[in-house]
């Protein structure tokens, strides 16, 4: 019969010592259930196709006309089709990449990697808006503002590019940045400070404070910040001293901002989980009140957790308006701060989740303007996509049912409640 | 007697830990069978797998001699097996009627709720197992026991005839738990089968008809009351003689180190839920507060433990004033605390064994250096921890919501009083534990008394209250209503002033009935 296996302690060198950071890192942001994740984008992928098959006219007429296995073959072609053009959109087309590496032509390997360095632009903003989500989610608070804290975060920073006029790059653009940061802070703050004060729930202020965001910079793109010689909303371009710098030349627009994304989510990571300011966030959205036992004060913790949530949504602005557009109009922003929210939970609320994820919807949306173009499929089954991941991801009991996924570790602890230990 | 339910061959793992290892086990019609076993022993994994919720790697479960498969709860509720956990699973702002229909709710014209029918039946369950309850009352408005008795219900209704009952009483007040007692009584006589799980000898011997130990997941044996004690069954849970009473020299109190004066604190909807209270503890010695649950010891804790604003009065810790002062202002003062509600206040479920044995110092050399966590240091004081205080744990980096209820609260004892500390707020401090596990927390209170710690332990065990302190207060209706030396207190004596007696008056009685 078998013996109890460990009832003792095992020691904790054993263990940390063979794990490089790397497999720690991945561990916790799968928590045993990466399976999850993959199942849900696979079969949103399946799904989306099934629409794409669906909605082919041309399959109909030809099953109307008798020819049923023609008209599959056209819907499934076109299915095809489609993810071919999403893939060579976003990754690249390997023929022409294989080909521009053979010749060495410096142009044409610019060229054939520009769709894929496209796409990590597209992640970037992602990436800052998802680490703000996912740092709420983390201590417990739904912050439904990311979009308007990114609006803030934009105007501060766009602001400031092109009122200073002479500074280095080194000064201007942290500077610039850092108001983008404290613009997001603020507008994140505000909510903060009445949840903790006040206990008014942040999903309800936040969304508030969306409204007042995307109004005030309306009112300041018509006036006090309008180009002067356009009657458009519109920015004056930022200095050059405050652009991002990029890394290729034009059309390529891969810049520094991915690199300062990453960073950050190092940055987050670290702080969440090695740092005792991350050890009180997280306890208070883990069980405030075994924080309040704890001597955490909550008070404190939800307006710093909101205020740095706010700060790295505004640094999606800053990114955009520094990295990108160089200046600011109206409707710069295609909804990355709420994306941003299916994107914190694809990841799990953890930054390499978070990272991961952001690529993912960078990649699709980059991909998908191919698609639409080359395929003639509208970018919003992009949308569609997503929604059926996120939809998988907030189901797992689906994807697991689906895919006979056991995962013993999750599911089986759900159950545990009571303090008997049942 | 006819078996309805046979185990065979249970076994069941988890990640480095064989929680039940080839268990058999037998219920016959109408029996109250016990289940014994140690903190961890497996029992509740045993009990979560007959009721669907785990699915065991080897073994058959059989009912009525038919070989079955439960895989789901509600697989389990269809073979007739009912179970009611720990915490309770009720709809607080739902009446009675509500909470029992619920998933199983009876139409009327296929569109609306049949409530009177469903009143009805519960009425008839009610009244044929002696299991008063009014069905349009909320549960919210109801105490502990009578919530408990509405879970029973529940699996009545559903016509469950193995009924599990997982520490019920760990929660119950002494005069609940013999009504318990008297409602599992009329079950059996009606043919109902009941698994009944508790770490208190007392209440096995007196109920249960068969008992069952379990010891690191395989069962030890079996007995009767009537060939069993207390202190056998002690050993064969624990596999060594218990000593079920700890030695303590008088004690030398000394400086006080918690001064409390006319404290008034408010319940949260706003009822005076302690009135006036004054007392004083001092070095070297414990305070048992005693009293039935919810006459205001969980408010005079919070407010001591900084938990909650009192209304007014003064607190005053080492001669310090703490009235208002933040938890971890008091914490920092030196005073550990037990809380009652272990899965609520003392943990985060979520976090590993390690960061919650820091919970209350991680902030603080040497678990951090500056603002950066120590894991290292972290990791290495739960080692340490986990096996002085015999926590079972396939390791420190396990989530603790995955350690047994028992281990769960030696967790917490660990971590409060591995601590140097002045002042011990122990509430409940052995609620759920095994006897094991209670003789070593207690030789450890009064370990720190005698070391000079002033201890205030809140219980609502009047074997523990007698058995550790050296002043007994008796709080009733959130007032303290008199405070005795340990000699003069008799388990009669405490029974009545707990009741709300007058001091004078029991003090007679209480003569009257010791002589
Ligand atoms: N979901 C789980 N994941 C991992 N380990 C678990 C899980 N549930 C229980 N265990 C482990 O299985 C063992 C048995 O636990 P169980 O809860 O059955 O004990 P118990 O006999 O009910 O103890 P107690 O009297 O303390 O409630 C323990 O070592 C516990 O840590
Ligand atoms: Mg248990």
């Amino acid at each position: 019969m078998a013996q109890r296996k460990s009832n003792t302690p095992q020691s904790p060198e054993s263990k940390a010592k063979r794990k490089n950071p790397a497999t720690i890192l991945f561990e916790e942001v799968s928590g045993g259930s990466l399976a999850v994740p993959l199942l849900a984008i696979l079969s949103g992928l399946l799904l989306g196709g099934l629409i794409i098959v669906l909605t082919t006219e041309e399959m109909y007429a030809r099953i109307a006309g008798g020819d049923i296995l023609g008209g599959l073959g056209t819907g499934i072609g076109a299915a095809l089709k489609s993810y071919a053009a999403l893939f060579t959109g976003s990754i690249g087309d390997p023929g022409r990449i294989f080909s521009a590496l053979q010749n060495g032509d410096a142009l044409s390997i610019r060229r054939a990697f520009n769709p894929f360095l496209e796409s990590l632009v597209q992640s970037t903003p992602y990436i800052f808006a998802g680490l703000a989500v996912a740092l709420g989610f983390r201590t417990g608070l739904f912050n439904i503002g990311a979009e308007g804290q990114l609006f803030i975060g934009a105007l501060a920073s766009v602001w400031v590019g092109f009122s200073l006029e002479g500074l280095p790059s080194i000064i201007h653009i942290p500077l610039a940045l850092l108001a983008g940061a404290a613009g997001g802070a603020l507008w994140g703050f505000i909510p903060g400070l009445l949840k903790a004060k006040a206990g008014a729930h942040e999903v309800i202020n936040t969304i508030m404070m969306n409204y007042v965001a995307f109004r005030l910079s309306e009112y300041l793109l018509r006036g006090p910040l309008r180009r002067p010689e356009t009657f458009n909303p519109v920015s004056p371009f930022i200095e050059d001293s405050a652009k991002l710098p990029r890394f290729f030349e034009a059309p390529i627009r891969f810049h520094l901002g991915f690199f300062i994304a990453l960073g950050l989510a190092y940055v987050v990571y670290y702080f969440l989980f090695k740092t005792t300011w991350g050890f009180n966030l997280r306890t208070v959205g883990a069980n405030p009140h075994a924080a309040r036992y704890a001597g955490i004060n909550i008070v404190w913790s939800t307006m710093l957790a909101m205020s740095l949530s706010g700060a790295l949504a505004g640094l999606a602005g800053a990114n955009e308006v520094l990295g990108v557009n160089y200046n600011l109009a109206v409707a710069f922003s295609s909804g990355y701060g709420f994306d941003a929210i299916a994107l914190a939970l694809l990841g799990k609320s953890h930054p390499l989740g978070v990272v991961l994820s952001a690529l993912l919807f960078g990649f699709l949306r980059n991909g998908a303007i191919r698609m639409q173009v080359s395929a003639g499929i509208p970018i919003d089954i992009i949308s569609v996509l997503q929604a059926f991941i996120i939809a998988f991801i907030a189901a797992p009991a689906i994807v697991r049912t689906i895919y006979r996924v056991r995962l013993q570790t999750e599911g089986e602890t759900t159950f545990v409640s009571g303090w008997g230990g049942s | 007697m006819a078996t309805v339910l046979e185990l065979r061959g249970i076994t069941k793992r988890f990640p480095g830990v064989l929680a039940n290892d080839h268990i058999d086990l037998t219920l016959n019609k109408g029996e109250i069978h016990a289940l014994l076993g140690e903190n961890g022993a497996g029992k509740t994994t045993l009990m979560n797998i007959l009721y669907g919720l785990y699915k065991p790697d080897e073994g058959e479960i059989y009912i009525h001699g038919q070989k079955v498969s439960i895989d789901t709860p509600s697989a389990s509720i269809a073979a007739g097996v009912g179970m009611v956990h720990q915490h309770f699973m009720l709809i607080p702002v739902f009446t009675i009627t509500e909470n029992v229909m619920l998933g199983e709710e009876s139409m009327r014209g296929g569109l609306f709720l049949d409530r009177e029918t469903a009143a009805g039946r519960i009425r008839e369950i009610s009244e044929s197992y002696g299991l008063a309850v009014n069905p349009y009352a909320y549960v919210k408005d109801l105490a502990v026991g009578v919530q408990q008795r509405v879970e029973i219900i529940k699996l009545l209704y559903r016509e469950a005839d193995i009924l599990i009952l997982d520490e019920p009483t760990a929660v119950l007040t002494p005069q609940e738990a013999d009504d318990l007692f008297k409602i599992m009584r009329n079950l059996a006589a009606a043919g109902k089968s009941i698994i009944f799980i508790t770490h208190k000898l007392r209440e096995v011997l007196d109920v249960a008809d068969r008992i069952t130990v379990i010891r690191l997941g395989h069962v030890v044996g079996s007995t009767t009351p009537s060939e069993a004690s207390q202190r056998s069954l002690a050993s064969m849970m624990v596999g060594r003689e218990v000593i079920l009473h700890v030695d303590r020299a008088p004690a030398t109190p000394g400086k006080p180190v918690l001064t409390v004066e006319n404290l008034q604190v408010l319940d949260d909807r706003n009822n005076l839920a302690v009135d006036g209270v004054s007392l004083e503890v001092r070095e070297g010695e414990i305070l048992g507060v005693a009293g039935v649950q919810g006459n205001g010891q969980t408010e005079l804790v919070e407010a001591l433990t900084g938990l909650r604003a009192p209304l007014s009065g003064k607190i005053a810790m080492l001669e310090k004033d703490i009235t208002h002062a933040a938890p971890r202002a008091i914490t920092e003062l030196g005073a550990g605390h037990i809380p009652e509600d272990r899965q609520e206040d003392g943990l985060v479920l979520t976090y590993s064994v390690a960061d919650n044995l820091a919970l209350q110092t991680y902030y603080r050399p040497p678990f951090a250096k500056g603002p950066v966590l120590q894991e290292r240091t972290i990791l290495s004081n739960a080692v340490d921890l986990i096996e002085k205080f015999d926590v079972r744990t396939p390791g420190p980096a396990i989530r603790v919501g995955a350690l047994s209820g028992g281990n769960q609260q030696k967790v917490i004892v660990a971590r409060e009083f591995s601590r140097p500390t002045r002042l011990m707020i122990a509430s409940q401090p052995t609620r759920g534990l095994d006897v094991g596990s209670i003789e070593y927390i207690h030789s450890r209170l009064v370990e720190k008394r005698n070391e000079g710690t002033a201890v205030l332990m809140v219980s609502s065990e009047l074997d523990e209250i007698l058995e550790l302190s050296d002043r007994i207060a008796v709080i009733y209706r959130g007032r303290i209503v008199d405070v005795l030396q340990a000699g003069e207190a008799t388990k009669e004596l405490l029974g009545l002033l707990m009741a709300g007696i007058d001091p004078m008056e029991a003090r007679k009685l209480g003569a009257e009935k010791a002589g």
